[in-house]
């Protein structure tokens, strides 16, 4: 590489509004400094002040915990409650503006639970297998454990995720707020086909009723297929056992399926002939449509990503290089590909994704970016390895009507609101939640 | 240290055993009955299979509601820190802001007795009587203009019950099963 100067033109341009090519940025990095340096930013930087020793540096810091809590600077990086007064439908979601990677950390999970967390002692805990099998069966926690165990990454993302985005008028929320009801762990247990087998499934049956043993005693019918397919007990999450709100001791795992059918402090399991109508599959996690007639049993999540940088409260310190960021996913496998747009979705630049890239598990996206300082609104769209693309709003409106009114962030207007987001930022750097 | 002549030999005893054993299979899984089970088998589906013995009237509901269920859903059901049980008939259609009660959205009466015994008074879960129960599914039904006054709900009334809601859904699962 020649030390001429470099003007915005000899970078590659992927699409408009400045995205260029990541890999031109990670395989030359003197290709980046010397259009930093021949002034491509515009913007030029102050020396930086002489260097002293931190206070830090000279005393001997904090002794090691028995189990660790971050550091006092990162105070803000917690689970927001959208309704902590109302315990009986408690919220907490996800910080994934403040989050990088693709694995949520435990304590960080969302949560929707509506009686609490029980206080479940796991060597009194039992779980039952009953209904249409030949044999009823009852599992202490011990004896499910010593079943041959698998792990995998994968995502929970609750049907409701994302309702936010259903309103009239673009909600001016972080991405928190917008699209926190969705996590990504690790998750260790043992496949539910291996107890089903034990205890004998009738032929006749077609669905599984779980059960929790949380005060609500929350049940959903799952159908058999999916729980002879890829369902598990899982006890552990990234690695330590469940916590206590998660499911301690012990959850369902229906993978890629709304995150209410994961049922959590599972104690029963029933082997039926038809689903049985509950709360949560009969009234809630039912999608209204503009006719006035519902959609239910819509389980799978379906393809759909956002940008977590930059995102709607942050401020851009002016015009130059950003990388923007995010994550993707689908509960129908893999994402193929990311695209980003800087102009809201005229052009599209294929982004680069952060391996592993697993089935229904979140995938980090990364597109390199030289804002010029001109208002321009950022998008990303998934596409899922079954072809699925991401819609937009325009699209979703189409099938379901539109949102009738602009309710509370922390209501559920719409459920599996997948659409792909709009990111708008104006000339001095602000970002906020646009329709386009 | 195995020779290419023992290999062979070794691979057909291990296969032969993993079989035996795959054959079995790990079962730690504890027998028991569905009547020792039954404390815990609440399940109650949409034909009325699995609703217990007992019943009750909308005059007897009223008074279980206001002591029970009024503080939060409201002295007629119209909501307050928990949701509106009553109203919102004609409202799921567009323009109209959908109001999804009881009478209005949901499709089966065993579900509220089902959702109500298992998970109602939200504070005091499991601690009404079966009678109780039905008495107030009786009277939030009466409230949204389903059940008349006086008419009883047990096991065989309430399982016939038809809510007005009850073809508003589009069953998308069930066919691919």
């Amino acid at each position: 590489m020649s030390r001429r100067s470099i003007t915005q033109q000899d970078l590659p341009k992927v699409a408009a509004n400045g995205l260029i090519d990541r890999r031109v940025l990670l395989r030359n990095s003197a290709l980046l400094a010397g259009a930093a340096g021949a002034g491509f930013t515009g913007i030029v930087r102050a020396a930086a002040e002489p260097l002293a020793v931190d206070d830090w540096s000279m005393k001997i810091g904090a002794g090691v915990q028995t189990y660790s809590t971050p550091s006092r600077y990162e105070a803000k990086v917690v689970r927001t409650l959208a309704n902590p007064t109302n315990p009986g439908n408690n919220q907490a979601r996800t910080p994934h503006h403040l989050l990088d990677g693709m694995i949520t950390p435990s304590a960080l999970h969302f949560v929707v639970a509506r009686t609490g967390a029980p206080d479940i002692d796991p060597d009194k805990h039992r779980v039952l297998i009953h209904g249409m099998v030949r044999q009823p069966l009852v599992f202490s926690l011990e004896d499910l454990m010593r079943y041959p165990m698998e792990s995998h990454i994968r995502f929970v993302e609750c049907g409701g995720n994302s309702a936010p985005m259903w309103s009239k008028e673009p909600i001016q929320a972080d991405v928190q707020a917008l699209h926190g009801l969705l996590s990504c762990s690790e998750w260790t247990g043992v496949r539910l086909s291996t107890l089903l087998d034990e205890a004998g499934v009738d032929p006749r049956a077609k669905w599984i009723v779980a059960e929790g043993a949380d005060a609500a005693t929350m049940n959903r019918s799952i159908p058999l297929a999916k729980a002879m397919d890829d369902a598990m007990l899982v006890f552990y999450q990234n690695g330590e056992r469940i916590m206590p709100i998660n499911g301690y001791p012990v959850r369902l795992f229906v993978p890629g399926y709304e995150g209410n059918m994961n049922v959590k402090w599972l104690r029963r399991l029933k082997l039926v002939d038809a689903p049985i109508m509950a709360i949560n599959e009969s009234r809630q996690y039912t999608l209204l449509l503009e006719s006035g007639h519902a959609w239910r049993f819509y389980y799978p999540m379906e393809v759909k990503s956002f940008i977590t940088r930059p995102s709607p409260t942050m401020q851009l310190q002016g015009p130059g290089f950003y990388e923007i960021s995010g994550i993707a996913w689908s509960g129908q496998g893999r994402i193929a590909k990311v695209e980003v747009s800087a102009d809201g979705g005229k052009s599209w630049a294929l982004a680069a994704m952060s391996g592993p890239v697993l089935p229904k598990a979140l995938t980090r996206f990364r597109m390199a970016w030289q804002w010029d300082g001109r208002p321009v609104v950022v998008q990303s769209r998934a596409t899922d390895e079954a072809g699925n693309v991401q819609p937009t709003r325009q699209k979703l409106i189409a099938e379901r009507g539109a949102p009738r009114n602009t309710p509370p962030v922390t209501g559920f207007p719409m459920g599996h609101v997948n659409a792909i987001s709009s990111w708008g930022i104006d000339a001095k750097g602000a970002v906020s939640h646009v329709y386009v | 240290m195995f020779t290419s002549k023992t290999l062979p030999l070794f691979a057909v005893l291990v296969l032969g055993s993993s079989a035996a054993l795959a054959a079995d299979g790990p079962k730690f899984g504890k027998p028991i009955s569905e009547a020792d089970a039954s404390a815990w088998d609440i399940s109650i589906g949409p034909d009325g299979v699995g609703l217990p013995a007992g019943s009750g009237t909308p005059a007897q509901g009223a008074m279980v509601f206001a002591a029970k269920c009024a503080a939060c859903h409201g002295a007629k059901g119209e909501g307050g820190a928990g949701p509106r049980l009553v109203g919102g008939q004609g409202t799921l259609p567009a323009p109209s802001i959908p109001v999804q009660t009881v009478g209005s959205y949901w499709p089966y009466a065993t579900t509220v007795f089902d959702y109500v015994r298992r998970t109602m008074p939200w504070n005091q879960p499991k601690t009404l009587t079966n009678d109780e129960v039905y008495s107030v599914t009786a009277y939030i039904l009466n409230m949204n203009g389903i059940v008349k006054d006086g008419e009883t709900m047990n096991k065989d009334t309430l399982a016939k019950v038809r809510m007005p809601n009850r073809d508003g859904f589009t069953e998308l699962y069930p066919n691919k099963f």
